[in-house]
């Protein structure tokens, strides 16, 4: 084995790491869920691991990332310990936001995850901002904006594209196309068959389809969308077909989906993908098994101490509304 | 006599002075640039900042507020304009669901220092669109700031202020003010947010006005000390932070109060003013507390009908001798 095959292994295995921790704390958020132990609701990412690690690896640490209400993903793949996710979900005192947001706004500001933004589309011309204070302060940060293939068809995304584009800005919109808006194939309420690269040419970028299940060809399709925003070219769309494991919330079973086509999305689920690829490249069984083993201890260990945690403290409802932590409205 | 300017004047001078003081202050906007802004409140901006600190936009309301939203959560002091207040309603989900709340639901991890300007108010004839007072749709939402001058001096202050501000300022600008004049604001002049100011003293009534009610209730005070009523006027400047101190001092002094707004008496800010001089300021109080408000209805265009549904001096005069005899 070569040192540049051995580092492609060492890279493709931490990667393969990374999903696995991210399928395994979304599977314990499912059911601490169904224990009761986790309220409201939640829009689990599993299936889409590929679409979070492979992008991160591509992103440097200073970049720039927006996401939505189902971005378990992207805040672990921007290093939210799975401990606080769980622990943000669980409305414990040591979650993510302090037991103020929620499953649906995992945030990670100094990592650059600035949120997870629960109004379909809202983030993109958000996204569109980090990206212009970056040019306007001299920097070569990203942003990066999540989306769901349902957020194409809402006024925010043609506004963010369009101005992206006007203004050249250093941005990468991200699809993550799972077939269905939410309970709706997105194929029958969108006017063209990809609902998110297909309209990049009409914002003068481009618009690139990726396999969201393969981490691999993620990383490389980001990275090139990346380089072109750092260097100044402009945005990009990636369109990354995905498949969704669960349903759109705790609440769908996903009986509208046909067997045949979530049973042949399951046999590309992400994770076997890169499972294969690892042995084609010559990382042994064990190494798999050994990442395995690591990430099922990380999400263990998580939820046991997320699950002793304490709960988040009343008192905490009027802090922070203002800058200076308070919540004064009048005098 | 200090020199006088007008309050559209004071609008780009309280933005220049931000500009030249602060490099993280830029302006985006419809025609904000070389156009110097459809009511001229960025005039020469463009020409002394240039288009690297004022930027021309597109018609997106979304793609502007969310623009200076993740420009505000990234190092940057952007200051937005809404051409009309009206048109909050197309970038509504940014003023409602994600500016105020951003810092709040992610546990204090983000800040927002933006300020969102818009041209407010009626009584120029622009009709149902383009005439409203919507100060009362920002007060409807915890986490906004919310700024409303009443003349030249205070729209350079709370400028600065709320530039200035870590956190997120909807500063409405009276249409109907544009072109009034008062004293030039000083050098270094700030207003903090959320500082009534006695605009006239009096014994007899406090009238609680905002913005463009401010010099109308100036102009009724002079008609009514004809006939020997003395009213307070107390503009509030800001809805949010909200001055009760300075009413309820007013109020301990003359006993009898009425607010005069220019948004829909259906959910306008008086509202809120008047819950709470009624919790706290009932023993003061020798007469109920009114409300001089726009009617419910939406603005028409013709002079005469807008008259009829938004507050003026006469019916403002009309109800304070009612609330005086009381």
């Amino acid at each position: 084995m070569t040192t540049a095959e051995a580092v492609a292994i060492a890279m493709l295995l931490d990667w393969y790491e990374q999903m696995a921790v991210i399928r395994g704390t979304e599977k314990a958020a499912h059911d601490l869920f169904l224990r009761g132990l986790v309220k409201g609701t939640t829009h689990l990412a599993a299936g889409h691991e590929a679409v979070a690690v492979g992008a991160s690896a591509a992103l440097r640490p200073d970049d720039y990332v927006f996401a939505t209400y189902r971005g378990h993903h992207h805040a672990i793949a921007r290093g939210a310990s799975p401990e606080s996710c769980l622990a943000e979900l669980m409305q414990k005192s040591t979650g993510l936001c302090g037991a103020k947001g929620g499953s649906m706004h995992l945030t990670r500001a100094d990592h650059g995850m600035l949120g997870s933004y629960a109004i379909v589309g809202a983030h993109l011309p958000m996204a569109n901002g980090a990206a212009w204070s970056a040019k306007l302060r001299g920097t070569t940060q990203v942003a990066v904006a999540f989306f769901g293939d349902g957020a194409t068809n809402i006024g925010a995304f043609h506004e963010a594209l369009n101005l992206a584009a006007v203004w050249k800005l250093p941005v990468v919109f991200v699809c993550e196309n799972n077939k269905y808006m939410e309970y709706t194939p997105i194929e029958a309420v969108t006017s063209v068959p990809n609902p998110a690269a297909d309209r990049a040419a009409a914002n003068g970028m481009p618009g690139v389809l990726v396999d969201g299940n393969d981490v691999v060809a993620v990383q490389h399709t980001m990275s090139d969308a990346v380089e072109r925003a750092r260097s100044g070219d402009g945005p990009t769309v990636v369109e990354a077909l995905t498949y969704r494991h669960f349903g759109h919330s705790r609440t769908d079973p996903a009986t509208y989906r046909p067997a045949d086509e979530v049973e042949a999305w399951l046999a590309r689920d992400p994770l076997i993908v890169a499972r294969q690829l690892l042995l084609e490249i010559g990382a042994t069984q064990a190494d798999v098994d050994a990442a395995d083993a690591r990430a099922k201890a990380v999400v263990d260990a998580a939820s046991q101490a997320a699950q002793a945690a304490p709960p988040a403290d009343p008192a905490t409802a009027f802090t922070d509304v203002w800058a200076d932590g308070g919540a004064a409205w009048r005098t | 006599m200090a020199d006088l300017t007008t309050y559209r004047d004071a609008v780009s001078e309280g933005l220049a002075r931000e500009l030249r003081r602060d490099p993280t202050v830029v302006l985006l906007g419809e025609d904000i640039g070389a156009a110097g802004g459809v009511f001229k409140t960025t005039a020469g901006l463009f020409e002394e900042f240039g288009a690297e600190r004022v930027w021309d936009t597109p018609i997106s309301e979304q793609a502007i507020v969310g623009a200076a939203m993740g420009a505000a959560m990234t190092g940057m002091r952007p200051v937005a304009e809404i051409m009309f207040s009206d048109f909050f309603a197309c970038c509504w989900d940014y003023l409602a669901n994600e500016i105020p709340k951003a810092r709040y639901m992610t546990g204090g991890q983000v800040t927002v220092p933006l300020v969102v300007r818009t041209a407010n108010g009626g009584g120029l004839g622009f009709g149902a669109q383009h005439s409203q007072s919507v100060e009362n749709w920002a007060l409807t939402v915890p986490g906004l700031k919310i700024a409303a001058p009443s003349t030249p001096a205070d729209v350079v202050g709370l400028m600065a202020s709320a530039v200035r501000s870590d956190d997120p300022v909807v500063f409405f600008e009276h249409k109907g003010l544009f072109a009034s004049k008062g004293e030039a604001a000083p050098p270094g002049h700030v207003v903090p947010l959320g500082e009534a100011r006695v605009a006239r003293e009096g014994a007899d009534v406090t009238v609680v006005a905002l913005a463009a009610t401010v010099p109308l209730a100036l102009a009724a005070a002079d008609e009514l000390a004809g006939e020997g009523i003395d009213i307070e006027v107390v503009d509030l400047r800001c809805l949010i932070p909200l001055d009760m101190a300075t009413v309820l001092r007013s109020l301990e002094k003359t006993s009898r109060l009425i607010v005069v707004e220019e948004n829909p008496y259906q959910g306008g800010w008086g509202a809120t003013v008047a819950s709470v001089v009624a919790d706290e300021g009932f023993e003061m109080l020798d007469a109920p507390v009114r409300r001089l408000a726009g009617e419910n209805v939406p603005l028409p265009f013709a002079d005469a009908l807008e008259r009829e549904v938004i507050p003026t001096v006469a019916k403002l005069v009309e109800a304070v001798r009612r609330l005086a005899s009381y």
